[in-house]
């Protein structure tokens, strides 16, 4: 099947449904969804999106675009931080226009608390500048601009995988997939093209991303020759549940609940005096290993504890309904009676597919826009992040730049026609299935897909150094030995997951490698990215972002600077 | 622990008739049992077909029918289950199969969408590059609504919309409707009510309260359907009996 839009959007989240009500305004707009629409995983943000609204007490978006550089330990371009920070109240304005139903304060306006990392005065102390809706704010936003979608007649293709993006000639004008119900190819034939596919969680072994969080965007684009940027700094959120890896958000903390080791000590006092557990993730993720590394974890294990139980039952209930629920129905535990077993848990990607600020992909990783082809949200590297990610920030970057993506896009399928189809669109799609349905291997997806997580895991994550990366190089390249001799079980059409899943372990083992391979390249200590052999941050070397591109045999690194504008680097003291 | 399962299977464009195939899985008692549904998947029979995606109850996917319930997989562990009787799974009802535990939901979210009125959702002006003003009581009003997943358990237990009338709109529509009659910010509060006034819609609910036992974010959705029907009457019938002055 061919399909002819003037826009197709690759994602439903948050980021993807922003570009498509915009671009909808004149454009004819698809969206492409692999799961449902409204499963997408931006409706698991739970704590807020920060927006100097300054509805609760003082606040300026100059500190809240302080904060973001100095989270990002000094990577992020602060050009582009002072577009998140200027832009963010408008941003929440409209989303509270289009129906989003955030939590109130006594005044009747939008009520805002305080996150990690967000602070006033440029670090003074914790600033109430999220606006939040209890800990469902992901989905109740998500929510809002679905049914805004529903209403506005936004084309949705629920359940279509796209394995390629169509390009030619330097200029994208379309993507390929198939229909996850009848494995039948179809092709998206369009002026623009915007990747908002999220997250890739789910190379690690514990994480709290969905199922779906597989990488699909950042693998589509690395494939048609773009780099990826800054592809070592990978989040990993101080408390997800321990063993599921399923979030407690910061919220928890910024709500008053405290981190304790085994020993029942606040440890975050010695690692972050003035923030403490509203310090930034890198920063308590490293403590929490620190203490379980020395002795002090619970009881001699891998975890320590959050305690709410001082919050009380009415507070939690309010606040942070859905985490108390989480750890009821999964631990079996009253969040307002037992404190709660927590571990770091992947969960976000500050790299991926290098954009400029109107979410035009930038083919060389510089300044070469790849006309048509535009990415945002999780998947893409505007590089407002940098080396970590404060929360709340996520939920901002997505409307954001998701908004700036979908005006551009208006404008180019203004000017431009569309390009003609090669008559081959639909064979390359096909031709990718059948490769793996013919393989008659002995190797299962699933049990490559494991080893492939825990390999990351364990050398990859939080702590890493050189040994342990070449290590996990050389454990990739070993599955991918394993991944040419694949079998499918199941050689049907109709809903063939295990097809589906393949060719989500292929996407997924590449990302493995670039991970690996930008983190053995970067030795220093930056945000999320800790070296044990290179524990210090260097600016004078490492100032700059990776970019990691792909070649005939291998991958090629070059780097480009960060955008220095109002903020020199300091140490960063929290 | 061994879990023992019986599921559902059927591909109507390649069997004449649904049956069922038992599995075994080596399982811990505080697994999710889509924990289980994976393991089936992942190592015994890769052609079983299922959706999920977040496995924590958020995102909706994985309603199912479990021993007869209708439920989240990823909500449900083996130790809520007696450890010595095979667990039955099937997919939710009410809606067709397409194959084994995946149904067509596109009933389901044509009926979300026909609560909203043809022009959409029209909200009152608020001031210049500001929020509306809404009281923490007026928010409270729709804050259980907006617990909703859309993951379709409620319609699926629902009695009505199983046999007495399966074009009533079902219970996700009317919270949903709801959402909006009840957010003080959002003007078309009669139009909505209007819409559930309607064959199908609000009165078709018999209050057998199933939806409300079955929900995994644990919505009280037929409170919510009777405060429907009671602004129905308030708005519609009381004003509209009242002579104009």
């Amino acid at each position: 099947m061919i399909y002819q839009y003037d826009a197709v959007i690759v994602g439903a989240g948050i980021a993807g449904l922003t570009a498509a009500l915009k671009a909808s305004e004149t454009c004819n707009v698809a969206v492409i969804s692999k799961v449902y629409a409204s499963r997408s995983h931006s409706g698991s943000a739970q704590g807020g999106m920060a927006a100097a609204l300054g509805n609760e007490e003082e606040d300026h978006w100059e500190w809240h675009m302080f904060d973001t550089v100095k989270g990002g330990d000094y990577l992020s371009d602060q050009d582009i931080c002072e577009i998140l920070a200027r832009e963010a109240p408008q941003r929440v304005i409209e989303l509270e226009h289009l129906g989003v139903p955030f939590s109130r304060n006594s005044e009747g306006k939008i009520e805002q608390r305080r996150f990690g990392g967000h602070t006033r005065n440029f670090g003074e102390a914790p600033v109430r500048r999220a606006c939040y809706a209890s800990d469902r704010t992901g989905r109740v936003i998500m929510d809002a601009l679905y049914d805004q979608c529903l209403v506005r007649s936004v084309k949705i293709f629920d359940e279509f995988f796209v394995t390629s993006l169509l390009t030619s000639e330097g200029r994208c004008y379309g993507v390929s997939g198939y229909e996850l119900a009848t494995s039948e190819p179809a092709v998206f034939h369009a002026k623009a093209v915007l990747l908002a596919t999220g997250g890739c969680g789910r190379i690690f072994k514990t994480t709290s991303m969905s199922f779906a969080a597989t990488g699909d965007g950042f693998a589509l684009a690395f494939d048609a020759g773009i780099p990826l940027e800054d592809m070592e700094f990978v989040q990993f959120h101080p408390t997800g549940i321990h063993n599921l890896g399923i979030l407690v958000s910061e919220a928890a903390r910024a709500e008053g609940g405290i981190l304790r080791n085994g020993k029942g000590e606040r440890f975050m006092e010695r690692y972050a005096p003035t923030l403490k557990d509203l310090a930034p993730r890198d920063i308590i993720s490293r403590a929490i290993l620190t203490e379980v590394a020395e002795g002090r974890g619970v009881e001699g294990s891998d975890y320590v504890y959050l305690d709410l139980t001082h919050l009380g039952k009415e507070q939690l209930q309010l606040k942070l309904e859905e985490v108390t629920s989480f750890v009821k129905t999964y631990l079996g535990i009253d969040a307002s009676v037992s404190p709660i077993p927590v571990a770091p848990t992947c969960h976000y990607m500050m790299g991926g597919i290098p954009t400029d600020a109107k979410g035009r992909v930038l083919a060389d990783g510089k300044s070469a826009v790849l006309p048509g082809l535009y990415a945002a949200g999780e998947c893409a590297c505007v590089s407002v992040h940098g080396a970590n990610r404060l929360g709340t920030n996520s939920l901002v970057d997505l409307v954001v730049f998701g908004k700036r993506a979908g005006a551009d896009i208006t404008d180019f399928a203004d000017k431009n026609p569309l390009a003609p189809l090669p008559k081959d669109a639909e064979l390359a799609v096909s031709s990718k299935m059948d490769r793996l349905l013919g393989m008659a291997g002995k190797e299962h997806a699933a049990m490559v897909r494991e080893d492939m997580q825990k390999t990351m895991t364990q050398l990859c994550s939080v702590f890493r150094d050189r040994k342990g990366l070449e290590q996990a190089m050389q454990r990739i390249r070993e599955l991918k030995g394993r991944m040419a001799n694949l079998g499918l079980m199941s050689k049907g059409k109709r809903f063939n997951y295990e097809l589906e899943e393949a060719l989500e372990l292929e996407v997924m083992m590449k990302l493995a490698e670039v991970i690996v391979y930008s983190a053995l390249q970067r030795e220093e200590s930056r945000g999320a990215h800790y070296r044990n052999d290179f524990p210090e941050r260097n600016d004078e070397a490492w100032l700059k972002h990776t970019l990691v591109f792909p070649m005939q045999t291998g991958f090629e690194v070059r780097y480009k600077p960060v955008v220095v504008t109002r903020f020199e680097p300091k140490a960063r003291k929290y | 622990m061994m879990v023992k399962l019986k599921i559902f299977r059927f591909d109507p464009k390649n069997d004449k008739e649904p049956h069922y195939d038992f599995f075994a899985v080596d399982a811990k008692p505080t697994d999710r049992l889509l924990d289980c549904l994976n393991k089936v998947r992942w190592e015994h029979d890769g052609s079983l077909a299922y959706r999920m995606s977040c496995a924590h109850g958020i995102c909706g996917s994985d309603g199912m029918t479990i021993n007869g319930v209708s439920a989240l997989s990823c909500q449900k562990l083996v130790k809520d289950y007696p450890a010595d009787k095979e667990i039955l799974i099937e997919p939710l009802s009410v809606f067709p199969v397409v194959k084994d535990l995946v149904v067509d939901m596109e009933p389901f979210f044509g009926r979300e969408k026909s609560v909203h009125p043809h022009d959409g959702i029209t909200l009152t002006v608020a001031e210049e590059g500001k929020e509306h003003l809404q009281t923490v009581e007026q928010r409270l009003q729709f804050d259980d609504d907006i617990k909703c997943i859309m993951c379709a358990c409620c319609v699926s237990a629902c009695p009505v919309s199983q046999k007495e009338d399966p074009a009533y709109v079902g219970p996700a529509a009317i919270v949903r409707a709801h959402r909006y009659i009840f957010d003080s910010r959002v003007k078309d509060m009669l139009e909505r009510l209007q819409i559930m006034d309607k064959p199908h819609g609000a009165w078709s609910c018999k209050s057998y309260y199933k939806c409300t036992q079955v929900c995994p974010k644990e919505i009280q959705v037929t409170k919510h359907i009777l405060e429907v029907k009671r602004k129905i009457i308030a708005e519609l019938q009381t004003k509209k009996a009242a002579p104009t002055p």
